[in-house]
């Protein structure tokens, strides 16, 4: 499996963010997009996942699985966290994982992997940054996906949280999965750097 | 079909816990129609008259008040970025997205009528044509009123912007749910003339709603 693209160009605004961008990722590779703030590491994110088109260029995969398309073969962990305050921590992962589908993983072993399993009854109304932000990634081990965009990942993680994340990383690498992540702080992997925003 | 169904179900789990649309819209509809007789006056006869027509008018406005969160909750939240990104066709999730809407907003609008038709003095014949016109009328508001929440999604405040956008779609709807209710009532049209058009409108919003909604959707995200 091999993410890629080349000449990607990208424009918010009607202002050209980055132009001419190559990259590329093998399974078991991580890469870490790096660059100053608005450099648009979230909007390379974004144009992966499918969620914006590339203004020129191509982004592709080689090698994913039968007919599902980039997007449906990633999870995108953002900054925004895609939790409802309403619903309990197991119901938000439970939905989740019957929403996207794909082998059924035991949740109760999901929320111990992320240090949440103690609330699980709790609405996620009152967990903290850094609580919504394991669950979020508690999301990423209900579903399988072998790409994962990761958009400041340990962001809002205290030190033993960055260690539980970076191991749960080293697994999903050692799996053959495919790690792209937009970070300012160290990821704790082993990982290329791609920075962008400088060149151009 | 898990999928589908797991929306639904969150979707409706979420209009009804506190602060959820559930709540707020039937509240809303209580309040305008039970004021309605307060501001028309004990004048019975006209309020038989004016009576399909204000629980209409009360339901139209109660689901327009609900329809905004249908996709901006999930737009604030990031869901909406991961739905679109799933293996589920978007068509089939607007599609789930506007029936859980239904069930938890319009439905409890249809339930509510019955002792709403006591305050506008219809008797049981009359309130039982306005609640199946409401049951058959009902999922088109909320299928055409999905298009407009789609394209408001991106737009912060987008509740006003959705009235405007929706209610012109909403008038066939309007004319036809008090026509028939009407019709049931006093004469002399037959009941079933106007019934029928309802029905066709609520079919023809069921195909078009999900497909403009996704293709709103899939143009509008940012």
């Amino acid at each position: 499996m091999r993410l890629s693209g080349s000449g990607v160009r990208c424009v918010r605004g009607g202002r050209e963010v980055f132009s001419g961008l190559d990259f590329s990722a093998s399974a078991g590779e991580a890469l870490a997009v790096t660059g100053r703030n608005g450099s648009g590491k979230t909007s390379l994110l974004r144009l992966i996942a499918g969620l914006l088109t590339p203004e020129g260029g191509s982004i592709g995969l080689e090698g994913g699985t039968g007919e599902l398309t980039l997007p449906e073969q990633a999870h995108l962990l953002g900054h925004r966290d895609a939790l409802k305050p309403a619903l309990s921590v197991l119901e938000n992962l439970a939905f989740w994982r019957e929403f996207l589908g794909g082998e059924a993983f035991d949740l109760a072993e999901c929320l111990a992997a992320v240090g949440l399993d103690h609330a699980a009854q709790l609405p996620a109304a009152f967990l903290s940054a850094g609580q919504r932000r394991r669950l979020s990634i508690a999301r990423l081990l209900a579903a399988r996906r072998p790409i994962w965009l990761l958009d400041e990942p340990t962001n809002a993680l205290d030190t033993s949280g960055q260690a539980m994340f970076a191991a749960l990383m080293g697994d999903h690498l050692a799996r053959g999965g495919l790690i792209i992540a937009a970070t300012h702080a160290p990821l704790g992997i082993a990982a290329r750097e791609l920075r962008i925003g400088d060149a151009a | 079909m898990t999928a589908l169904a797991a929306l639904i179900r969150r979707d409706i789990r979420i209009a009804l816990r506190v602060g959820g649309g559930a709540l707020i819209g039937v509240l809303f509809f209580l309040t305008v129609v039970v004021l309605m007789p307060f501001a028309v006056g004990p004048d019975l006869a006209l309020l038989t008259r004016l009576g399909p027509a204000i629980l209409w008018l009360g339901a139209l406005l109660a689901s327009l008040l609900t329809l905004d969160r249908l996709f901006m909750a999930d737009h604030e939240d990031g869901s909406l970025d991961l739905i679109v990104m799933s293996r589920t066709p978007l068509e089939l999730t607007c599609a789930a997205k506007a029936l859980a809407h239904w069930l938890a907003a319009g439905v409890p609008l249809i339930l509510a009528t019955p002792v709403l038709g006591l305050l506008l003095n219809l008797d049981a014949t009359a309130t039982a044509a306005v609640a199946l016109t409401l049951l058959a009328g009902t999922p088109a508001l909320t299928f055409t009123g999905m298009i407009g929440a789609a394209l408001a999604v991106t737009l912060h405040r987008g509740g006003l912007l959705l009235a405007v956008l929706v209610l012109p779609l909403s008038i066939p709807v309007l004319i036809f749910g008090v026509a028939a209710s009407q019709a049931a009532i006093s004469g002399p049209l037959a009941f079933g003339t106007p019934f029928s058009i309802l029905c066709a409108l609520s079919l023809v919003s069921l195909v078009i709603g999900p497909f403009a909604a996704a293709a709103s959707l899939r143009h509008g995200l940012d």
